[in-house]
């Protein structure tokens, strides 16, 4: 069953070093007030998980300012200057994967799979290493699953069961991660009272362990 | 005749605009390639889809319409059409990767004659990431590269390209402000040569050998 948590008591659950997924795409449906409050602690040397490194002032983009990124696992680090900067002066780690085999990797994790077999890639430096596999005559790289051990998560309507919705664009990431990682603590910018419609739900709360509430016995 | 950048662009615009046919289902690249959209005859009706996970994007947003939760794949607010929808970035995807969308239009660092393009990195200096090109040019039924001819006097088509590979043997379509080439079995054609050029300037600025056929 979720749990109701203030952003700064959930910082307990974090520990330096840890894979961190972070959901959202540049700079919509990003999560926020958690990271805030790692942003006041000494905690580092997080592993990132996430589209992108989004902008210098939001979201995991100050997460990567603040130098708490050791290695960011992205598709793209272009719209922040900051991770450009740090990984050409060998400060961070960075692990660029084409956007469509990160999200396939990261649900393959929350699914139970051992990997997925996708021809992207193939003939480029992303198949360097990577065991190729041919499949009915075609050939394909084999891509393993991607955990974490927090997802912090944007959410645009959650009800008390934990079930998400979303609004416009900000699905992306926010989608899979939840299935992917340990502990899994949701942004959600309404949380009703009665229990959103199971046609509308495209989360389902069951992948859910925290929703962030602004005062300790609020609801938001 | 000397064009500037931006003429460059809106003649390559324009002609990107006539490669797309009703009902397309059609993603474009951030910058260059997304002008096209504006010179899509008025009888074309193509649906645009972005890789952030919006499929039926619309005009941009403004002053009236302002909603930060809708943003195309560079960041802009945009709006949706009529019959559109929002989709998470496994399902965006696997329109890309699974043969869903009909044109991909996008731009290139380098382009070469047997159809390879590398657009995500020139090591040592300038490495942005592949984002979503990667997974978008290897499902898409037809690749057209939009952009300048050369960048900074260097010719972008080569024989064979020297950065980092986004996908092999997958360019069909090379559209430039000098230019219309076709790659067919890794083979380099000359399709149409602009008014603003000649085949002797194609011919200097253009790394690749190429044939000639402009009967297409």
């Amino acid at each position: 069953m979720v749990k109701f948590i203030t952003a700064a008591d959930a910082v307990k659950f974090f520990r330096s070093r840890q894979t961190v997924m972070v959901g959202g795409f540049l700079n919509c449906g990003n999560p926020q007030a958690v990271i805030e409050e790692l942003l006041k602690t000494e905690l580092k040397d997080f592993i990132l998980i996430a589209n992108d490194t989004s902008v210098p002032d939001d979201s995991r983009g100050k997460l990567v300012v603040a130098h708490k990124i050791k290695k960011a696992i992205v598709s793209h680090i272009g719209t922040n200057p900051e991770t450009v900067r740090q990984y050409n002066a060998g400060e961070i780690e960075i692990d660029l994967q084409p956007q469509g085999s990160l999200a396939e990797r990261i649900r393959a994790a929350g699914a139970g799979l051992g990997g997925i077999l996708t021809p992207v890639g193939l003939d480029t430096s992303v198949a360097e290493n990577k065991p190729i596999i041919t499949v009915e005559s075609k050939q394909y790289l084999l891509e393993t699953p991607l955990k974490a051990d927090v997802a912090i998560i944007y959410a645009t309507y959650a009800d008390k069961f934990g079930n998400l919705a979303f609004h416009g664009s900000t699905k992306n990431f926010n989608v899979l991660m939840p299935m992917a990682a340990d502990l899994v603590i949701v942004e959600a910018e309404n949380i009703s009272d009665t229990p959103l419609s199971p046609d509308n739900i495209v989360v389902p709360g069951i992948f859910v362990d925290y929703l962030i509430v602004k005062e300790k016995n609020g609801t938001e | 005749m000397e064009l500037n950048k931006e003429q460059a662009q809106e003649i390559i615009a324009k002609r990107v605009a006539k490669e797309f046919n009703d009902g397309d289902v059609v993603t474009l690249g951030i910058g260059l390639p997304t002008k096209a959209i504006s010179y899509v005859p008025e009888d074309v009706h193509i649906i645009v889809q972005s890789e952030n996970g919006v499929l039926g994007v619309g005009a941009y947003q403004d002053d009236t319409n302002r909603d930060k939760h809708i943003i195309n794949a560079g960041g802009i607010g945009v709006t949706v059409n009529a019959g559109g929808c929002f989709v998470d970035s496994l399902t965006a995807f696997a329109m890309m990767r699974g043969g869903h969308i009909d044109i991909t239009v996008l731009g290139a660092l380098q382009v070469d004659a047997e159809g390879n393009l590398a657009n995500w990195s020139i090591p040592g200096k300038f490495t942005p990431g592949m984002g979503g090109a990667m997974d978008l040019v290897v499902g898409t039924k037809r690749l057209i590269i939009a952009m300048e001819h050369t960048a900074k006097g260097a010719p972008k088509i080569m024989q064979k390209c020297t950065l980092p590979l986004t996908v092999a043997h997958k360019v069909n379509m090379i559209i430039t402000e000098k230019a219309v080439f076709e790659i067919i079995n890794q083979r380099l054609i000359l399709r149409e040569i602009s008014p603003y050029s000649s085949l002797e300037d194609i011919r200097q600025n253009t790394a690749a050998d190429f044939e000639i056929d402009l009967t297409a």
